[in-house]
């Protein structure tokens, strides 16, 4: 590691003056410790936050949760209220990094972690995201671990966070703080940019800006939740694939409602909402369910290492959406008919 | 940089750089070698430890963020004189081969134990609101974030599933 210098933070305001002159925020350092050892990031200042007060609990605003962000992911998949009323995000949760990870990492560290693409770990290959105008080695290369939408001729990076899109599945608000003390709302899909021909540009903060909280909408007690995660071994793994379903049922047995996210398979947490749109208001079937994934794939960027993602995402949604709208139970579907 | 750590309640003041990470200031300055580096980036779990309770891994950690923290180190949980029963049970049950792994496997287990204890589910519990019982599956889930190159994980399940059995 690089040398730098040390801060912990009294209070926002102090917080705020140091990233304004230059500084990275260390949250759990889970990420970023990792990514400094190897010099792929290089911070000459570090501001502490995790000892802020009032940044570290989960409140029932009445209209839903307020997630502060030094929340830890274990604090938060085992808090009561989330595991009730949002089973989706303590799942994803739980199917993310390691008990001792999940003890450090935060809510907001998890948002902002950054790609697994092997060749960003790479300061020997070229990568466009660690290096701009450096080319992008995953096209071409290994690209197991990279995203096949909302990829650009630039950058084909994954987001590897499980949490993130269990939130993006919620309509998750983010709270963030300015420089300036304003604090403004935003949702998660605004903070994080497709990487376009700038894919160094990940996320929608300003300068001297820090994420505060996280907001979740009241709970709906109608809707069923699940959160599907494939991976090279059964635990311990980043997503090849992912599917956070938030499913309504109607008294009619008409989907009434759909939301869908998905990790793996995105350079950003994904959501479409044409997906959702093929499912409501239809009657739930294998027909169905592997219509709304032609949908979700229509246009998918493979490349040779990571074409077998299509298929897969393909096979997983229709598996949890079967599961979710209680298909499961009724008839057996050969997956393979899925390809 | 001064800091004081508190390490199996033995307060100590150090001078370091604040690039030392936990688990060098543990190793190298306070010459507690019980907790390994395996592969310094969070992936192995040979360098766990106890932070305020929670296990975590110490390769990950800056020493100067843990002012104020109590940490326990495998030393801090039993001696050879004075075996811990989770250490004695990974005797009994052959938990380990060259015993690299097995610091931090001891650490991370008995934080287990105490997770399953106040009830914190995983992902492989049935239902999110009662994890069950804690068997093969759900120690090989909660341990995941524990290597072990001589692949000793039937004994290791097997001790912790004896002490869990034997606390309760
Ligand atoms: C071996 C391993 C396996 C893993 N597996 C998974 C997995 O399966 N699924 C998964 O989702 N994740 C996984 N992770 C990633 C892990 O979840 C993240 O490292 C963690 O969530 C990051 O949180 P942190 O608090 O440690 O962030 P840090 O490392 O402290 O910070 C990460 C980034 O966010 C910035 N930051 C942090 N907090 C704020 C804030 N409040 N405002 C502004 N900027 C901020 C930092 O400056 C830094 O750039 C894994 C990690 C490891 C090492
Ligand atoms: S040495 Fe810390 S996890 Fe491997
Ligand atoms: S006993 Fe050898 S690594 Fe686990």
């Amino acid at each position: 590691m690089r040398p730098f210098d040390y801060t912990r933070a009294t209070d926002l305001e102090d917080a705020a003056h140091h990233l304004s002159s230059g500084s990275t925020v260390i949250a759990g350092g889970t990420n970023l410790l990792d990514l400094m050892k190897i010099q792929v990031m290089t911070p000459d200042h570090l501001v502490d936050i995790t000892r802020l007060p009032g940044l570290s609990d989960i409140e029932d605003t009445g209209s839903g949760l307020r997630i502060g962000t030094l929340v830890t992911n274990s604090d938060l998949a085992g808090d009561t209220r989330v595991r009730n009323g949002y089973p989706v995000l303590a799942r994803a949760l739980l199917a993310g990094a390691s008990g001792q990870l999940r003890n450090k990492a935060t809510t907001g560290g998890n948002f902002l972690q950054r790609t697994r693409c092997p060749y960003f770990y790479d300061t020997a290959m070229p990568c466009n995201k660690r290096e701009p105008n450096s080319g992008c080695s995953a096209q071409g290369g290994d690209a197991r671990m990279c995203a096949i939408l909302g990829t650009s001729p630039e950058c084909i990076a994954a987001h590897p966070s499980d949490m993130a899109v269990a939130m993006r599945a919620l309509d998750a608000q983010v709270e963030v703080r300015g420089a300036d003390g304003e604090t403004r709302m935003m949702a998660l899909d605004d903070l994080y940019h497709l990487p376009g021909d700038r894919p160094d540009r990940e996320y929608a903060l300003d300068k001297g800006e820090i994420i505060i909280a996280a907001h979740l909408p009241a709970p709906s007690p109608n809707t069923r939740q699940t959160y599907r995660k494939v991976r090279d071994r059964a635990s311990y793994a980043f997503a090849l694939v992912s599917v956070a379903a938030v499913i309504e049922m109607g008294e009619d047995g008409k989907i009434a409602n759909a939301a869908l996210a998905f990790g793996g398979i995105g350079t950003r947490p994904w959501r479409d909402p044409e997906v959702e749109k093929e499912l409501i208001g239809s009657e739930p079937s294998n027909e169905l369910f592997a219509k709304a994934a032609d949908v979700l794939l229509r246009d998918a960027w493979l490349e040779e290492s990571n074409a077998f993602k299509a298929p897969l995402a393909k096979r997983t949604l229709i598996s949890a959406l079967r599961d979710v709208t209680g298909l499961s139970g009724q008839d057996h579907y050969d997956m393979g008919d899925a390809a | 940089m001064k800091i004081s750590l508190s390490v199996n309640g033995t307060q100590h003041s150090l001078e370091i750089e604040p690039r030392v990470t936990l688990l060098d200031a543990l190793r190298d300055r306070l010459k507690l070698t019980g907790s390994k580096k395996g592969c310094d980036h969070g992936q192995c779990g040979a360098c766990t430890v106890m932070v305020n309770g929670r296990r975590v891994n110490s390769c990950l950690s800056l020493a100067v963020m843990h002012e104020d923290d109590e940490i326990t180190t495998i030393e801090g949980i039993g001696t050879p004189d004075e075996l811990a029963r989770l250490q004695q049970n990974f005797v009994e049950c052959d938990g380990y081969q060259c015993g690299y792994c097995t610091p931090g496997q001891i650490v991370s287990a008995k934080a287990a134990i105490e997770e399953a204890k106040a009830g914190w589910p995983s992902y492989v519990s049935p239902t999110l609101a009662d994890m069950g019982e804690l068997d093969d599956e759900e120690i090989a889930e909660r341990m995941s974030g524990n290597l072990c190159r001589c692949s000793a994980y039937p004994g290791i399940r097997q001790a912790i599933a004896k002490t869990a059995k034997e606390d309760a």
